[in-house]
């Protein structure tokens, strides 16, 4: 893929995750999201205990338990907000 | 003369184990240091993000939320003071609670009543010992503060400012509790290893900065939920930030305060065991020169006695 989004996972107390990818997942308290670059500029509060799932290039998933979170799409990328965020091993599908 | 030298030994002894216990604390002092600006630093990415997306969000909708808009008449107001829960760190505490002093007279003098929130068992020991009534106060995580204590903390304040909302004058409007008005915060601020400063600022209502729009006008952002509703999720977890911020920022102060008492402590202590050293040792030389000299004198007193015999 040519286009790759800029992805900051941020914790409160830490920069969980940081780095490009092809796709953001989310679910907020309106409905499931998927962000790819070039995406228009939003914001969303995430729903409580969602998962947060970060697709990087060469196919690997990564998920995230997030809690208290939102989501801002910008131009400039993409970045989740959390009170506190914790890697789900399980869910790594591939 | 050897019961002075055994009293300036013992006096040695205690200064060495003195010196001991202020050099161990001086040095957890300083990894405490380092810790505490780790944390401050990892805490930075979040607050620049919480502040990108307030303000994104602040220009994009009609601001009336209750804790942005000041209240026309402020009738309480409510501080929040972060003290340490140990001693032993020079004047940190004493500086802090200070600080909120000067900040409540000039309250009182405003014509608003303040109420106290503590944090840091120094701040709630003093006010208890003078029986002035605190309206909450946490200890335990002075040192060491983790964001699950911020968040307790703010939402003690939040509910408070917005019980406020209602109140009248002597009356508590109709949720029968007092709130605030307004809500400061005393917090030590870290300005460099040698100076630390506490400071009172202004946590509620909060004030949204107009930002100079130089990249053009701002994206129009699609908001799920509503901007509104968005807001009011957003807000509470920006005074949460601000106040982990401030507890974080107290905690590296903190420390450094400590260090340098406990530096000082220790180059008083081994000022002592110099001075006691060498006392010792001229009694020491004292004693000997006077037992020689006792020696010497008998010697001559007996050679005398035995040649006039």
């Amino acid at each position: 893929m040519a286009q790759q989004l800029h992805v900051e996972l941020v914790a409160v107390e830490e920069t969980v995750w940081s780095g490009e990818a092809e796709m953001v997942m989310a679910r907020t308290t309106e409905g499931e999201l998927g962000v790819m670059p070039g995406h228009a500029p939003l914001l969303g509060q995430l729903a409580e205990s969602g998962q947060v799932r970060i697709k990087v290039p060469g196919g690997d998933q990564l998920s995230y338990e997030v809690a208290g979170g939102f989501l801002s799409v910008s131009n400039k990328g993409v970045t989740v907000l959390a009170e506190s965020a914790s890697p789900v091993r399980a869910a790594q599908g591939s | 003369m050897a019961a002075q030298v055994r009293v300036l030994r013992q006096r040695i002894r205690a200064a060495k184990s003195m010196k001991k216990i202020t050099k161990a604390m001086e040095l957890v002092a300083t990894s405490r240091i380092a810790k505490a600006q780790e944390q401050v630093a990892a805490s930075l990415p979040y607050s620049r993000a919480i502040t990108e997306v307030l303000t994104a969000l602040a220009s994009n909708t009609r601001i009336d939320h209750p804790l942005l808009t000041p209240r026309e008449r402020v009738r309480r107001a409510g501080v929040l003071l972060v003290t340490s829960d140990r001693g032993l760190a020079g004047g940190y505490s004493s500086n802090a609670i200070k600080t909120a002093e000067s900040l409540l007279a000039r309250l009182r003098a405003d014509g608003k009543e303040p109420s106290l929130y503590v944090i840091g068992r120094k701040g709630v020991q003093y006010y208890r010992f003078r029986n002035r009534p605190m309206a909450a106060c946490w200890t335990g995580f002075s040192e060491q503060p983790t964001f699950a204590d911020a968040r307790e903390v703010g939402e003690t304040l939040i509910k408070a400012f917005t019980a406020g909302v209602d109140d009248g004058d002597g009356d508590p409007g109709p949720d029968g509790v007092f709130g605030v008005d307004e809500l400061h915060i005393v917090s030590t601020e870290f300005k460099s290893l040698m100076t630390q400063v506490p400071v009172p600022r202004i946590l509620g209502p909060m004030e949204i900065e107009d930002r100079p729009r130089s990249e053009g006008a701002l994206p129009a952002y699609e908001f799920e939920p509503e901007a509104e509703a968005l807001l009011d999720a957003l807000l509470p977890k920006y005074i949460n930030t601000r106040i982990y911020a401030a507890l974080v920022e107290s905690a590296a102060s903190e420390s450094a305060s400590r260090r340098r008492a406990m530096k000082s402590a220790t180059d008083n202590a081994e000022e002592m065991i110099e001075k006691y050293t060498r006392e010792m040792n001229s009694a020491r030389q004292a004693g000997i020169t006077q037992e020689i000299s006792e020696i010497v004198g008998g010697a001559n007193a007996l050679a005398a006695s035995g040649s006039e015999v």
